[in-house]
């Protein structure tokens, strides 16, 4: 089923403010590829915890199977690193809609903001929908 | 000016513990027929988990350096076989040093081809 274009332009609620852990970001250093953790700084790709929440809660309010997504394209503009201790949660707009092949190519953004509403990061996400195979 | 290359072996387990520390459950990470039913080769490895592999890279490149951008395409998957792991190769060339950001191409492969497209990474370092 195409993802319906009138979503385009379209601002989802900000999800669920989450508290950032120092075990939370210690499990993710140590799932990628670092050897230890002694506070400080998560790593670079950590945002996408929050923008993986917003998709996920963008893909069910559109009854899109996660299953059926792959990842195109991801960037990340940072403001400042996350540490423990942050509350954040992100925004996401649908940026764009096309298709090619059958697929639905989902281009997001979700901005990541602390507590105190400061933008964190900006993140830019394509998805890839791929259709039912007929 | 050309870093050092870095490898990583990626196996099942790695992306369980991605996935459980990611909060990415999607089971075309996990599962093989899932994976297979959607027209994928077979499991592959989270795009994320290959890119945090690669900013990995960028950390150990430029110590405590803070990352100010990144970015990639993901281009082709990284499949991940059921038993033993398969090679990520992470290497990276300074492009450029301006006002303080160093800018990073990366080129990051598995079995010989790339599996990023124009990864990217500016530090202030």
């Amino acid at each position: 089923m195409p993802v319906d274009q009138s979503l385009v332009g379209r601002t989802f609620p900000p999800t669920p403010p989450r508290a950032v852990s120092e075990e939370q970001v210690r499990d993710f250093v140590l799932a990628t590829g670092g050897s230890s953790y002694a506070g400080g700084a998560a790593p670079a790709t950590f945002p996408i915890v929050l923008a993986f929440d917003a998709m996920n809660a963008f893909l069910e309010a559109e009854q899109v199977d996660l299953f059926r997504i792959v990842h195109g394209e991801q960037k990340f503009a940072y403001e400042r690193p996350v540490f423990p201790g942050d509350v954040l949660c992100a925004t996401l707009t649908v940026a764009s809609l096309r298709q090619i092949a059958g697929n639905d190519i989902i281009g997001t953004t979700s901005v990541v903001t602390d507590g105190a509403g400061a933008v964190v990061c900006s993140t830019s996400a394509t998805l890839v929908h791929r259709g039912a195979a007929s | 000016m050309s870093l050092p290359t870095r490898t990583f072996t990626i196996t099942r387990a790695d992306l369980v513990r991605y996935a459980a520390a990611s909060g990415d459950h999607n089971p075309i990470h996990q599962d093989e027929s899932v994976a297979v039913s959607v027209g994928l080769p077979g499991v592959i490895a989270h795009g994320m988990y290959t890119m945090a592999l690669a900013a990995r890279a960028v950390d150990e490149w430029f110590p405590g350096a803070e990352v100010v951008s990144l970015g990639c395409k993901f281009t082709n998957p990284v499949v991940v076989p059921a038993d033993g792991g398969v090679d990520l190769v992470v290497a990276g060339e300074v492009k450029s040093v301006d006002d303080g950001l160093t800018t990073v191409a990366l080129t990051v492969t598995c079995e010989g081809q790339k599996v990023l497209g124009m990864p990217k990474a500016v530090v202030r370092a």
